[in-house]
């Protein structure tokens, strides 16, 4: 839902980035307010997971340059952990496992420290059992679900499940979803969108990363971005991503480079 | 009894108490037990020198002045109600070796289950026992087996009847209540065809100051039969613990042991499998958790003899301050072992830049249709898994007090016994976590 008037949640100038010395985001800007779903889609390689991760604060990437600031905040003067709490989201392509941690307890965890930090109530195990099981209810998941260790032993499409059971819980104001919809089968592709749609109020915000315009079904875009060599080259509407679905990326990585030419001669 | 001297003085000194044992009732005890003599008096003290003791350096204990035992002090079941499993049906007490009868309880056990101090049985189920009594765990070679072997005259007795299961845990608890003593626990478990059982062996030091426990413990597995072995070192940090394991797996039978370590200065366990009819099967977890200059050594030798052979074994180390875990993990495939499947991890994390792990996964293959893989990691926690947490909220140092913790409750959460998992949790919480 686009509205003009609407509070900015992300402002991206001219970000840059590298990984172990070598420069994959190249001056990305984005701008996303409150209320709006935002796709970006580009080939692999394009920097589209890098500029997630970059955002949640992972300690890999190095920024060079540009800005970012996060509900009027300097983004990169905030620890991963604060980005967190004050409301940002990634659900990761490939969640990690962690053995021996029980997913209830680690949710109830993730939850008490990001109430805690935005000063409300924290729940005992009982009261955020009834609290998780309305979440879960949402999501499809069956009750053992979260009795098992966090993300141990999970099939693909469990993983991503319990991205967006994180996402229900800590109820962020802007999420960013890494691939979310990579290793779903059609069902659960369904069941993880209407989560998602079901999570999303003129309050927050969701930048979907995706390769694939199916999940752009599900959950409809009000930008959809095209990214390629560390930077977004092209920004339409939703019919964007039908035509990179039946075209591909090279008509738009051409059209690009021709009006660099463009410019560079004029 | 043999008047030979050992050669080492120290030998010496751990023997002087064997010489003053009652002869047993039954001759082949006598005999075994004055063959292990002639061993212990024959062999030297393990030193760096030879390879299965290559980086466990056991000098500080051949220092260890080792007294008579003085009077066994009075303890009453109220002193030792808290080291308890609640779950255990029945439990056995062993006070710096000796057999402590109004510590133990046993009473109220299934029709046949059969646990009782050694020296009782042997005059019940002499005949069980005379095939398997230091019959598995070799002391030809071993000092510590054939001195342990050498004091051989009571221990804990667990039997169970064909097709019989034990539904509640029996627990052995060994307790050290003095220093510069010497105790030479023994037990054996006998588990006829199709019978079930879960064995806690606990090892608990009460004293300070240096002693010795020198254990050894012999498992039968008759066909399809199954055990659950759960091992608990919590010496005192000033004491040494020597132990060995022999596991014998006949034919579908299964054995699945957990063991903690947690206690001693120097501790060594051999545990040694073998797997010697068709279909056996057995996971070995093994988590220990160390600190101080504490130096932990475990031995495994799993041995496939036998076809469709299956073995399975995660061992985690924890290693903080200036401590040194050992591992050396040994997987033999002999020949006609087809279709063999081995997995074994070595995972060890190292929480201070003076801790040292020294690990040995190996692997001897000796048939050419089997399926056996190994790894060994060693290092920091991992950092996607931090950032992972940091990005749901916590702080860094909450984020790497839980993996640490995650990385030890992996083992932890296996054991078959709630009350000892919710223990050994706040165990591991306790000595992992750094302030956040």
């Amino acid at each position: 839902m686009i509205d003009k008037d609407a509070k900015f949640l992300l402002e991206v100038r001219g970000l840059s980035a590298t990984v172990a010395g070598v420069e994959i985001l190249k001056g990305i800007d984005l701008t996303v307010r409150a209320g709006e779903i935002h796709a970006i889609m580009g080939p692999n390689g394009s920097g589209k997971s890098t500029f997630a991760k970059a955002l949640a604060g992972h300690p890999a990437y190095t920024v060079t340059s540009g800005e970012v600031r996060y509900q009027g905040r300097d983004l990169f003067s905030m620890a991963a952990e604060e980005r967190a709490r004050a409301g940002l989201f990634l659900g990761f392509q490939y969640p990690v496992e962690i053995p021996g941690v029980s997913n209830s307890s680690f949710l109830r965890l993730a939850y008490n420290t990001v109430q805690g930090a935005r000063g409300k109530d924290e729940l005992d195990p009982l009261e955020f059992d009834d609290y998780i099981k309305e979440k879960m209810r949402l999501l499809e998941i069956p009750p053992g679900f979260i009795d098992r260790s966090v993300n141990d032993g999970f099939s693909g499409g469990e993983k991503k499940r319990n991205e967006i059971l994180q996402m229900a819980i800590l109820e962020p104001r802007l999420a960013i979803l890494d691939e979310t919809d990579s290793g779903l089968d059609i069902d659960a592709l369904r069941v993880v969108a209407n989560g998602v749609n079901h999570l999303l109020t003129p309050e927050n915000a969701c930048v979907l990363v995706t390769h694939y315009q199916r999940l752009l079904n599900y959950i409809v875009p009000d930008y959809v971005h095209v990214m390629e060599g560390g930077r977004i080259i092209k920004t339409g509407d939703k019919a964007l991503a039908l035509v990179l679905e039946s075209r591909g990326y090279d008509w738009v990585i051409d059209e690009h480079r021709a009006k660099g030419e463009e410019a560079a001669t004029a | 009894m043999s008047a030979v001297t050992a050669q080492h003085p120290y030998v010496e000194a751990l023997l002087t108490g064997s010489r003053q044992l009652p002869a047993l009732p039954v001759s082949w005890l006598n005999a075994r037990r004055g063959e292990a003599l002639e061993r212990a008096n024959a062999l030297t003290v393990p030193t760096p020198r030879d390879e299965e003791w290559r980086f466990t350096d056991i000098t500080p204990l051949t220092r260890l002045a080792v007294t008579p035992l003085a009077a066994a002090p009075r303890l009453m079941m109220a002193d030792i109600a808290h080291l308890i499993v609640p779950e255990a049906s029945a439990h056995l007490t062993f006070v710096n070796g000796t057999f402590s009868p109004e510590l133990s309880a046993t009473a109220g056990l299934p029709y046949g289950v059969v646990v009782n101090h050694l020296a009782a049985a042997i005059t019940t189920h002499g005949a069980v026992i005379e095939p398997h009594l230091a019959r598995h765990a070799g002391f030809e070679h071993e000092l510590f087996s054939a001195l342990n072997t050498a004091h051989l005259h009571d221990g804990a007795f667990v039997w169970v009847a064909g097709n019989q299961k034990c539904p509640t845990p029996v627990q052995v608890l060994y307790l050290s209540t003095q220093k510069d003593t010497a105790a030479h626990p023994r037990c054996l478990v006998l588990l006829e065809s199709g019978a079930e059982c879960t064995l806690i062996e606990d090892f608990v030091g009460l004293a300070d100051g240096a002693y010795l426990t020198n254990a050894v413990t012999e498992i039968v597995l008759a066909d399809h039969a199954r055990l659950q072995h759960v091992r608990l070192q919590r010496e005192a940090r000033t004491a040494f613990h020597i132990a060995t394991c022999a596991v014998a797996v006949a034919r579908d039978a299964n054995y699945v042991s957990n063991s903690v370590t947690l206690g001693a200065r120097i501790s060594r366990y051999n545990l040694n499998v073998a797997e010697h009819g068709e279909g056996a099967a057995c996971r070995i977890d093994g988590l220990a958790l160390i600190g101080g200059r504490q130096l932990a050594d475990t031995h495994t030798s799993l041995d496939h003899r036998c076809p469709n052979t299956v073995s399975e074994q995660l061992h985690k180390t924890i290693v903080n301050d200036a401590a040194h875990a050992v591992f050396d993990g040994k997987v033999l495939v002999r020949e006609g072992a087809q279709l063999t499947n081995s997995a074994q991890q070595s995972r060890n994390l190292l929480l201070s830049s003076k801790a040292r792990i020294d690990t040995k996964p190996q692997l001897e293959i000796f048939a050419d249709d089997v399926k056996c893989a190994h790894g060994a990691t060693v290092g920091q926690l991992d950092a996607e898994h931090v950032f992972y947490l940091r990005s749901r909220g916590l702080s860094e140092a909450r984020a790497r007090n839980l993996l640490t913790y995650a990385f030890g409750a992996e083992v932890i959460d296996r054991i078959p016994v709630p009350s000892l998992v919710e223990s050994l949790e706040r165990i591991v919480l306790e000595q992992t976590q750094t302030e956040s």
